[in-house]
């Protein structure tokens, strides 16, 4: 039962939006400390527009749709997150394939997602960065689908893994964007990209509910 | 906040308006927000593109035009334009000849020009990139995103707009905006905050009796918060680690005293003068000088200076003809 489809996409895509609209306002106030106080205002606006990308009339594939939002980001963000965003979902796209794929197959995507973030923005662990969000997530994800745990399970894992990593950004001194400017200022302040990303991860509860009419 | 807008969130669009109505030389696409040259692509020569977030005027806008840039991408305040945008106006001024991106260091300009760049190549359009990092207020290391861009890049869009201009190829005018980049240095300070339209408050706060060193042009922070003093203190307090990054005994420099925006001229005056006395007890000769707000942001108070290391070539190409709104000579 653990099939992913478009439908499933685009709800964990709204989800997504749904997470970023609710926290907008402690997504500006994390990057005031640390960036340039638009991280909260930039994803609000990439995400409503994926959202009126899906209201009309998303891809009937999960690659295409993925392709599409990518490309809305890309368009619409700019900053640094705008290509990073919008790079993870041009990414996962090629490793879907069909019009449902399991959950091995949608965190393999995940992770494709991921290498070419770290291909874009060039971050190792531990720069205080989304990839400390994203990384320990989808090694979680792997390591619970690999033992057999159901998909709802193993998406909750890599949510809290998620969480842990976005906390765990705090005493780290940042060494990419605009929070490295400040050195040693950048410690204990969470990450405002770990925190979105961390937000991207809990939305994939919305993948496996709803399942099969209601 | 008092300012002159209609709306915060119209004001790149506005300014855009405003610089189409006021200036026939030059032609702005309002849905993908670049301003170009009328008369670009030109004919056999590279192309120039720079841009980045808005809030700097006239940088980007105001330096294109004959012996500078052919064209120049808007993004929103301080936030980096989209590779659509970069991408079109890439288009929009190749003539077959190249177009070389010329890119303030910072993690979105350099992610979104970068993202630009593999498109318009991927469509044929052969690109050069330069990233200009001349502010010395940041540690240059593996564990930051490198120095930012600032003042210097109209030093370099000048110097390789003129090495464009003369028919240069596409790989010539890189390396020597490359060249200005690597002879340049910057150290900035502020007075007062800046305030962005759609935040309505300024950025940070700054007591009466204090200036923020090493300032960026986004009202992020610098080195250190000192206490306010005369102009000739301020100028070896931005001098000193511009002096001591780039060995100058000897060389012949540009100067430039740039203003961010909120800075009458009259001081930026006063701030010259300390900084030519201070470059003349260095042994250091000014043979160009440049003083005025052209690297702003948005309404701070403060000012930077930027060193430039002059060669024969290089001041040449300085003292070649450029004909754009905000820098205008021999012609």
């Amino acid at each position: 039962m653990s099939a992913i489809d478009a439908a499933a996409v685009e709800r964990w895509l709204r989800r997504f939006a749904e997470l970023i609209a609710a926290h907008e306002a402690d997504l500006t106030t994390l990057d005031s400390a640390i960036g340039d106080a638009d991280h909260g205002a930039n994803m609000q606006r990439g995400m409503q527009a994926v959202v009126a990308v899906l209201d009309g009339g998303a891809a009937e594939q999960p690659a295409d749709l993925l392709r599409q939002v990518g490309m809305t980001l890309v368009s619409k963000v700019g900053g640094a997150s705008g290509p990073l965003y919008g790079t993870f979902f041009l990414r996962m796209a090629p490793a879907l394939s069909g019009t449902t794929v399991d959950g091995a197959a949608f965190a393999a995507a995940l992770r494709a997602g991921l290498n070419g973030v770290v291909a874009r923005g060039r971050a190792e662990p531990g720069d205080k960065t989304m990839f400390d969000a994203l990384a320990p997530a989808f090694d979680t994800l792997d390591a619970a689908l690999a033992d057999g745990r159901p998909l709802a399970d193993a998406l909750q894992a890599a949510s809290k893994a998620a969480d842990a990593g976005r906390d765990a950004t705090g005493p780290l001194i940042a060494r990419k964007g605009r929070a490295s400017y400040l050195g040693e200022r950048s410690v204990g302040h969470v990450d405002p990209g770990a925190t979105s990303s961390a937000l991207l991860v809990a939305a994939t509860a919305a993948l496996v509910v709803d399942e099969g009419p209601a | 906040m008092k300012k002159l807008i209609n709306h915060p969130s119209d004001v790149v669009r506005d300014a855009l308006a405003g610089i189409d109505a006021a200036y026939p030389d030059l032609t702005v696409d309002h849905e993908l927000r670049f301003v170009r040259r009328a008369d670009a692509p030109v004919a056999g020569k590279v192309g120039l593109l720079s841009g980045g977030g808005s809030g700097h005027e006239p940088l980007h806008a105001g330096l294109v035009g004959h012996g500078m840039l052919d064209a120049a991408c808007a993004g929103e305040v301080f936030t980096s334009p989209v590779p659509d945008q970069i991408l079109a106006a890439t288009r929009a001024i190749d003539s077959g000849a190249g177009v070389l991106h010329i890119v303030k260091n910072y993690t979105g300009d350099v992610l979104n020009f970068e993202m630009a760049a593999e498109l318009a190549a991927e469509s044929g359009i052969e690109v050069a990139s330069v990233i200009v990092d001349d502010d010395v207020a940041v540690q240059d290391s593996l564990y930051t995103a490198g120095r930012r861009g600032v003042a210097a890049t109209l030093l370099v869009e000048k110097i390789a707009g003129a090495a464009a201009e003369q028919g240069r190829k596409l790989a010539d005018v890189a390396a020597i905006a490359q060249r200005v980049d690597d002879l340049s240095r910057s150290m900035g300070v502020a007075l007062t905050s800046c305030t962005v339209p759609a935040a309505g408050r300024p950025t940070f706060d700054l007591p009466e009796t204090e200036m923020e060193l090493g300032i960026g042009i986004h009202g992020e922070p610098g080195r250190r918060r000192v206490p306010l003093a005369p102009a000739a203190e301020i100028a070896e307090q931005l001098l000193e680690p511009v002096l001591a990054d780039l060995d100058l005994a000897g060389a012949d420099v540009l100067a430039f005293v740039n203003g961010l925006g909120g800075t009458p001229n009259i001081e930026l005056y006063v701030m010259y003068n300390e900084v030519a006395a201070i470059l003349a007890k260095a042994g250091v000769r000014i043979a160009r000088s440049l003083v005025g707000s052209y690297v702003t942001s948005l309404d701070m108070a403060g000012c930077s200076v930027t060193l430039l290391r002059l060669d024969d070539e290089l001041t040449a190409l300085w003292d070649a003809p450029v004909q754009t709104t905000a820098l205008r000579w021999g012609r």
